[in-house]
């Protein structure tokens, strides 16, 4: 079987992304309900969510989601863990028979903490380490793909229509202050677990609707900064890319925003001197991080949740306010169905974040204005 | 009236189900739409259907005759390559309203998204028309080649433009009404603005009677404007854009 980077993949795709901004705990079905009214943009070959908030008795700890081919690879890969971390519980993800569903791999999370000694002697900050770990493990142990890396927080994808792959995962189970979700709809690939959106490193999840035209670009720009995209996917650029401008570089989320989706040249002549220099300065540094093409995006992390527009907007979006919570999808129609009469409801503009930050003191995403507040 | 409830059926059975009626009666209600795409697809007759909820993309595509109403939103793509008949939108409409239409007409009361109008075409005493109520994104009329699309800012909040940027770019047919002030940043190489004439005032006349006896609007204080008439440079922008 082919697999994602041995094929080229042009996407169709829906998103779509539920907050609750006081953190308060929403059930997974109402995201299967918004991602499946979307069913006809997706074609049964990827489908997937993420949720924030679901181990809360495991807060501390790294929650690990591995595919495996094989008994050998998962072997091989508990060795690695054990290694290199200090294993809270393990175990299967539970998971539901459904008729269309075939073919899953062997899928186990394990709730981990780098062990002291092993942290202390790599010399990198918590963080890191596991990320390095999670690259070893999919570089280096055949069979085997870690396909979720953060606290606190989960993705669920495979092969198969969203609200399938949500039933095979028994997500109506769980509840998530924070759920995305992606239907998939590549063309000529058979698929591929892995390649499933979300795509995730940390506690950072996106989904993706469209294609960077920018990819080789991007890409290189990463593998000068030591990321190796091993996917060869859209996807997994993007979340290196706000892994390195957020995690790294700590740049706040607007941004950032603003390096991915940046105004044009014509329009940043046009603005004030300050804010001129500032998008100027923006693209001299980090020219080689605008993502160029089609594409609408949702990503989240503990602390929030953000969508954005390539610049000229050429893939749909819309989102809505209704009390504490935020909606974001491809189509209004989506967000209907799980809030039908939402408070404010916008299309945002091109290269127009939609920002939502949880309101329950912890801090992220930097200091800058809520650009959602304007828009309602 | 006939009404059909919509809240289970798919597109295919709710078209099957405005056939259905179209042969029994003139008047067409369906209830609890959300999301169901392609509503009355290359229908041909002068049934009226009423619309209530958010139907999904491509609303009236192909439409031949009919008058649609929507009670709400609508989403992408609204009178896909229309022929005739009219749409008229309570609400707001997403991107690409008017896609390739070549006849017919769309009333928007509020807000229209990005790319509205884009590759809409005339033949002969087809001259397709679209009619927002308040605001259009960027690329408004991209690629025209005839028709009329007015928007009139109804609504605007403060600092809210009343068209997007790149308006009109490719254009080259057909002419875009702005009921306001078009800055030069926001034109698309393409397009130039012109002064309005008596000949203006008359393509609009009809267009913005029926806009305000849709939407309750007063024609005197809409036809007061001023307006922007926007249109094409030349007819053939690109044509020596490969003949190297």
């Amino acid at each position: 079987m082919q697999i994602e980077g041995e094929v080229r993949i042009p996407s169709g795709c829906a998103i779509s992304g539920i907050m609750n901004k006081k953190g308060k705990a929403v059930p997974g079905e109402y995201i299967i309900r918004s991602i499946s009214l979307m069913h006809e943009r997706s074609n049964g070959l990827g489908g997937g969510f993420a949720a924030y908030g679901i181990y809360p008795e495991y807060r501390d700890y790294y929650a690990l989601h591995l595919f495996f081919d094989s008994i050998a690879s998962k072997k091989d890969t508990e060795h690695f863990i054990n290694r290199h971390f200090d294993v809270s519980d393990a175990g299967k993800i539970p998971t539901r028979k459904v008729p269309s569903i075939k073919n899953a791999p062997l899928i186990w999370r394990y709730f981990v903490k780098p062990k002291a000694a092993r942290l202390d002697q790599s010399e990198l900050d918590e963080e890191e380490y596991v990320v390095q770990c999670v690259m070893s493990v999919n570089k280096k142990i055949k069979g085997a793909y870690v396909f979720s890396s953060g606290k606190n927080m989960g993705t669920f994808k495979g092969v198969g229509y969203p609200e399938d792959i949500g039933d095979f995962y028994r997500l109506d189970e769980y509840r998530g202050y924070i759920w995305t979700a992606h239907g998939r709809f590549p063309t000529n690939t058979p698929g591929w677990w892995g390649g499933a959106h979300p795509f995730s490193l940390l506690d950072c999840s996106i989904v993706h609707n469209g294609e960077l035209s920018s990819y080789q670009t991007n890409r290189r720009y990463l593998e000068e900064l030591g990321y190796s995209c091993t996917l060869q996917t859209d996807t997994e650029v993007i979340t290196y890319l706000l892994d390195l401008l957020l995690r790294k570089h700590r740049l706040p989320l607007d941004i950032a925003c603003s390096i991915i989706a940046p105004p044009f040249f014509k329009d940043i002549e046009r603005m004030g001197s300050n804010e001129s220099a500032l998008y100027k300065t923006l693209r001299i540094i980090y020219g080689k991080g605008l993502m160029n093409g089609p594409f609408s995006i949702i990503a989240a992390w503990n602390n929030g949740i953000m969508a954005l527009n390539d610049r000229i907007k050429l893939r749909s979006l819309v989102a809505a306010t209704k009390d504490d919570m935020l909606f974001i999808a491809s189509e209004e129609a989506a967000i209907r169905t799980v809030c039908p009469q939402p408070e404010h409801i916008w299309a945002p503009r091109g290269s127009e974040p939609v920002i939502g930050r949880l309101e329950t003191g912890e801090t992220g995403f930097g200091t800058v204005d809520v650009k959602e507040d304007k828009a309602c | 009236m006939i009404i059909v409830d919509s809240r289970n059926l798919n597109f295919r059975e709710i078209n099957e189900q405005i056939k259905l009626a179209a042969q029994k009666s003139k008047y067409i209600n369906l209830i609890n739409v959300n999301g169901q795409r392609y509503i009355g697809t290359g229908l041909s007759s002068s049934v009226n259907i009423t619309i209530e909820g958010l139907p999904g993309n491509d609303l009236a595509a192909f439409l031949n005759g009919p008058r649609i109403t929507v009670n709400g939103n609508g989403q992408d793509a609204i009178a896909n390559t229309m022929n005739a008949g009219e749409v008229i939108i309570h609400g707001m409409a997403g991107d690409t309203a008017g896609y390739a239409m070549r006849g017919g007409s769309v009333y928007i009361s509020g807000n229209a998204g990005y790319r509205v109008g884009i590759h809409m075409k005339e033949y002969k005493s087809s001259i397709p028309a679209i009619i927002i109520g308040n605001k259009a994104g960027d690329f408004l009329g991209e690629y025209m080649a005839g028709g009329i699309v007015a928007v009139l800012g109804l609504n605007l909040g403060k600092g809210d433009s009343i068209v997007g940027n790149y308006c009109g770019t490719g254009m080259h047919g057909g002419v875009i009404y702005v009921r306001g002030h078009v800055g030069n940043h926001q034109l698309g190489a393409e397009v130039v603005r012109k002064e309005m004439k008596e000949n203006d005032y008359k393509k609009l006349e009809p267009l913005l009677r029926k806009f305000c006896s849709y939407f309750k609007n007063d024609y005197k204080d809409i036809v007061k404007g001023p307006f922007t008439k926007l249109v094409s440079v030349n007819k053939r922008p690109y044509g020596s854009l490969y003949a190297y």
